[in-house]
């Protein structure tokens, strides 16, 4: 059985910026980092492909710098790496891109568990793991925080929610979206570099994964960006309270039984 | 799916999905039916609440309390437990039959687990975690508004081509209407269907984990640390003025990444959204990644040795001073009087 690990590339938290004309996330000029929740979802997929026996595969969507990230990948363990890359892809929203790479897991084939990052750290949506499962037709379990079991027959696993958690049973093939609790990631061993630098990474384009084109991109996307703006700042009251501790903390007091606070 | 722009018409009213935990219908659902009963009001459309569940049918009418007209039933023993697929499918030929404008769901872990998937089955657009939605008045569409970027940017999104339209809102954004007991609205009831896709996994136990659930999201009162706090010892003093004020205690991600306090505690992007009616802010100096998931707090009082940090600036009342000096003698004086 093959698992694919899905890792996108990420503008560094710090540096994000979008293009105030087209709306889209700037990425030419901009360090870009792994999305570090996919770093949990890499070692998972590496664990269960040692114990469950198979390949593991990271899989990413992005221009041709995100190969910086597969690379990563291969040097925290994976046996493959393949990134789709074309200007077609270019703009997709979730939708189009859970589409593009459901259609790479479908050419790879014999892929039995996909696994996600809990979401990325750029849109925060959370919505491409379910995306791909749903254009698979597979099941699909997310916020997966502890793989109590695995087998050849499938997983026993929790599954975090507001409340605390439940334990659930899926077969293969299915979508996973994993949490930070799940495992704590490898660091990458020197071999483990070296083998990342020299690996050729292939670049597949819609047409190497059968994708209609019709699907993709900015023309391919339900949803739109139309307007980005700061937030707004705060109205505030506000009130500087200084002087001795006791003095301040007298005031205080004070002031929040005025305003029936205590 | 892709609609023609004089097809539009034809998808009316505006669905909220009721989030169902443990079998009880979660609160967020009355922010839900708010911001949809504005919505709805807008264009003189109706508000239907969606409540899918197992043995949920003597919660249905309480949804017309806080605001539904129509409230769409079913309730099924298969679907005990999430069942992300089976109700996705379901939720999917729903939408297929009744042609809602609108689907808005939780931004919890089952609404970003179901959402998507529906979003996909239904082939449209979906815009997750939205903290202000608003019709558009030239085109009817939905303006969906969302932090993106650890919430340093404001993006607003349209999905004008496709129906429905779907957004899953952030808990504790939107406000709830006051309920309104006698209000009078219809209930309706679905059953599953043989076409339904069948259930693709086995839920076997659900852990309701109360101690290590902080329930920040409804405290009136929070007393929140950062790393000016210092250690997990530093954490007991603010433990004290919190049980002093019964105020629950909050972290920013410093504090947590630091060991002092577990997950659970954590306010910010990657943490809870509280809106409390005080927020005491102890040591931290106010990363929008923290602001975001605190702003709409009531009234904001914050406590640093630095008077220029953002929280500072933000507070409506900033204390300059040593925490470790100052909220003794905060216990104190409330001890006092
Ligand atoms: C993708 C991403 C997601 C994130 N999500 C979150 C999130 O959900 N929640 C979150 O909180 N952060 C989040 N962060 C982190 C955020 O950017 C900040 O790093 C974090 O909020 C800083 O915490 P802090 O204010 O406690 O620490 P600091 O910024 O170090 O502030 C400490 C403050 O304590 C004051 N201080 C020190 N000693 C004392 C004393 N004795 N008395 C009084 N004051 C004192 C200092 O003057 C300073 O203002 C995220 C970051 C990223 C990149
Ligand atoms: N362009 C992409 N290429 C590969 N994987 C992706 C891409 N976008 C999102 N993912 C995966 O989907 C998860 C959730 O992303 P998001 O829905 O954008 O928050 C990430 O943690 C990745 O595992």
């Amino acid at each position: 059985m093959k698992i694919v690990v899905c890792v996108k590339q990420v503008p560094a938290s710090s540096d994000a910026q979008i293009d105030p004309v087209t709306k889209r996330i700037v990425r030419e000029g901009t360090r870009a980092v792994l999305n570090p929740f996919d770093t949990y979802a890499l070692e998972e997929g590496v664990r269960l492909a040692r114990q469950l026996g198979g390949q593991v595969i990271a899989l990413s969507m992005g221009p041709p710098k995100a190969e910086a990230c597969l690379r990563e990948a291969i040097s925290l363990g994976v046996d493959q790496a393949i990134l789709l890359s074309d200007r077609a892809f270019g703009g997709s929203d979730t939708y189009a891109t859970s589409y593009a790479l459901a259609r790479a897991i479908d050419t790879i084939g014999g892929v039995g568990l996909v696994i996600c990052g809990k979401q990325a750290v750029d849109g925060d949506t959370a919505q491409v793991g379910p995306g791909i499962a749903a254009h698979l037709g597979w099941a699909q379990a997310t916020y997966v925080m502890k793989v109590e079991r695995a087998d050849k027959d499938g997983l026993r696993l929790r599954r975090m929610n507001e409340e605390g958690w439940d334990v659930v049973e899926v077969g293969f093939p299915c979508v996973l979206t994993v949490l930070k609790d799940i495992n704590q990631p490898r660091v990458p061993t020197l071999r483990g570099v070296l083998s990342a630098m020299e690996e050729q990474i292939p670049v597949w384009t819609p047409a190497d994964i059968g994708a209609d084109t019709g699907k993709l991109g900015l023309d391919g996307s339900p949803t739109r960006v139309v307007r980005t703006a700061p937030p707004p700042p705060r109205q505030t009251a506000s009130k500087r309270l200084a002087g001795s501790p006791a003095q301040v903390a007298g005031e205080l007091v004070a002031d929040l039984r005025t305003r029936g606070i205590l | 799916m892709r609609i023609k722009p004089e097809e539009k018409n034809s998808w009316r009213h505006v669905w909220a999905l009721a989030e169902v935990l443990g079998g009880q219908v979660q609160p967020v659902t009355h922010e839900l039916l708010g911001i949809a009963r504005e919505l709805a009001d807008t264009r003189g459309q109706q508000v239907w609440a969606v409540l899918l569940g197992a043995g949920t049918a003597g919660q249905a009418e309480e949804l017309i309390a806080w605001g539904a007209d129509r409230v769409l039933l079913v309730d099924e023993p298969q679907l005990r437990g999430f069942q992300d697929e089976l109700e996705a499918g379901l939720l999917t030929r729903l939408i297929g039959k009744y042609q809602p404008d609108i689907l808005l769901g939780a931004a919890t872990a089952r609404g970003r687990a179901l959402m998507p998937r529906v979003a996909v089955l239904c082939e449209t657009g979906l815009t997750a975690d939205c903290t202000g939605l608003a019709i558009d008045p030239d085109s009817g569409d939905l303006l969906q508004t969302r932090p993106a970027f650890g919430g340093n940017i404001l993006a607003t999104i349209f999905s004008a081509s496709h129906r429905p339209q779907l957004a899953t809102v952030r808990p504790r954004v939107m406000r709830a209407r006051e309920r309104e007991e006698g209000r009078t609205g219809q209930v309706i009831r679905e059953g599953l269907a043989a076409g339904d896709s069948p259930a693709m996994k086995r839920v076997l136990e659900v852990f309701q984990d109360r101690e290590s659930v902080v329930n920040l999201g409804h405290a009136q009162i929070i007393v929140s640390g950062g790393r000016g706090v210092k250690s997990a010892r530093g954490f007991d003093l603010l433990r004290a003025l919190a049980d002093k004020v019964g105020a629950a205690v909050g972290a920013s991600r410093a504090a947590i990444d630091s060991g002092w306090i577990s997950y659970a505690h954590q306010i910010g992007q990657t943490g809870q959204t509280v809106q409390s009616k005080v927020y005491i802010a102890c040591g931290i100096s106010g990363q929008i990644q923290h602001l975001v998931g605190m702003q709409s707090s009531d009234t904001i009082i914050a406590i640093d040795k630095d008077p220029d940090t953002p929280m500072m600036r933000l507070a409506d009342i900033a204390i300059v001073g040593d925490l470790f000096e100052v909220i003794p003698e905060i216990i104190k004086e409330i001890d006092r009087v």
